[in-house]
């Protein structure tokens, strides 16, 4: 039954991946290409390639695909997408309920004051990993960085229109 | 507006324009939900994405969730997850069925050679901001410092950081720190 199958793997991979997005991956990958040959590794480069280019969470991009591509219809794309995010839909909601109940209690701070200092580093490592052939194809992919950064970070500008304006200059320049 | 309606459209404007994952959400999240509607302080943004990143499933997910049910419990969590998520399914979705061959137009590859190195500004700004609420000092910038140096040259699971940094934090608590206290309520 391939929509059990689809939806109890991709549960799986909702439980157990950790840390969002790119880090997903492994665990996606040996699950769908290695294990179940739903789709092939050259198919599997093509998603990635698609999640990049489409907006949204690449979890969320890869269940939606994989789930149309192996059942050939819209049935397969829910029941991927949810089955991926029930897990996260019950840790978290249990994980608030108790965060808000014990939030000023001593323990719960000193763990929140552990974390926050590491979750800078966290973020800082997500933009160092994509500092990549592929995101800096040269110096001008430096310049529209710098430009992007100076205007989100000191400006009021929106970072959509941000997107934005770095696509068109893509298109111009590239 | 409805606030239930105010939350939908916020969330999927952020979900329609998230390239690049759950860590280049952060600063359409910090726009949006931090500085413009002021659902959330700069410091409940930070915990939320501490907490967010310590569970596992998809970033983007569990934050919306998260802010979510802090509004309005339950179904504020429901209608952040699906206006999250709504905008991306149905892109894949008819990608999937009708342009398998879009990623190979030389418009749209021309187009994200530009978007690619912005998305990693809007990675990094959240790194600057985040830290001056998290207050990282000179003395203490070598937490997050030591952290994304481990993560992204040794290749160390980020689980496993965080999972240092709450034992950190508790031993840190129990031992050293005097001046954080339970508060009755």
């Amino acid at each position: 039954m391939i929509y059990l199958q689809l939806f109890w793997t991709y549960f799986k991979i909702g439980l157990f991946s950790f840390g969002g997005g790119y880090a997903m991956l492994p665990f996606i990958q040996d699950e769908v290409v290695n294990k179940h040959n739903w789709i092939t590794p050259s198919d599997f480069t093509d998603i990635i390639a698609i999640s990049q280019m489409t907006p949204g969470p690449i979890g969320i991009n890869t269940a939606t695909y994989i789930g149309y591509t192996v059942t050939g219809n819209v049935w397969g794309s829910i029941i991927a997408t949810a089955a991926v995010c029930i897990p996260s839909f019950i840790i978290v909601l249990l994980v608030s309920y108790y965060y808000n109940k014990y939030k000023n209690s001593k323990l719960v701070k000193s763990v929140m004051n552990g974390l926050r200092p590491v979750i800078v580093g966290l973020i800082a490592a997500a933009a160092i990993m994509l500092i990549n052939k592929t995101t800096f194809i040269n110096y001008g992919s430096w310049i529209i960085f710098a430009l992007a950064f100076i205007l989100i970070k000191f400006t009021k500008i929106h970072p959509i229109l941000v997107i934005i304006l770095a696509g068109i200059a893509g298109y111009l320049f590239y | 507006m409805n606030f239930y309606l105010d939350a939908f459209l916020t969330f999927s404007k952020i979900g329609a324009f998230t390239f690049g994952g759950g860590w280049a959400m952060l600063s359409l999240i910090e726009k949006e939900v931090v500085q413009k509607k002021k659902w959330l302080s700069e410091e409940e943004f930070v915990d939320t994405i501490a907490i967010a990143q310590s569970l596992p499933g998809i970033l983007a997910v569990n934050t919306a969730i998260f802010i979510g049910y802090r509004l309005r419990k339950i179904k504020g969590s429901l209608v952040c997850f699906f206006a999250t998520t709504l905008p991306s399914f149905v892109i894949i979705l008819l990608i999937a069925m009708f342009f398998t061959q879009y990623k190979d137009n030389p418009t749209i590859i021309s187009i994200f050679k530009g978007i690619r190195p912005a998305i990693v500004a809007l990675i990094a700004v959240p790194v600057f901001n985040t830290a001056k609420t998290a207050k990282i000092t000179w003395k203490t910038a070598i937490i997050p410092i030591t952290a994304a140096l481990l993560i992204s040259f040794l290749g160390v699971s980020p689980i496993f950081i965080v999972l240092a940094a709450i034992v950190g934090g508790i031993i840190y608590g129990r031992y050293f720190d005097k001046t954080t206290k339970t508060e009755k309520p």
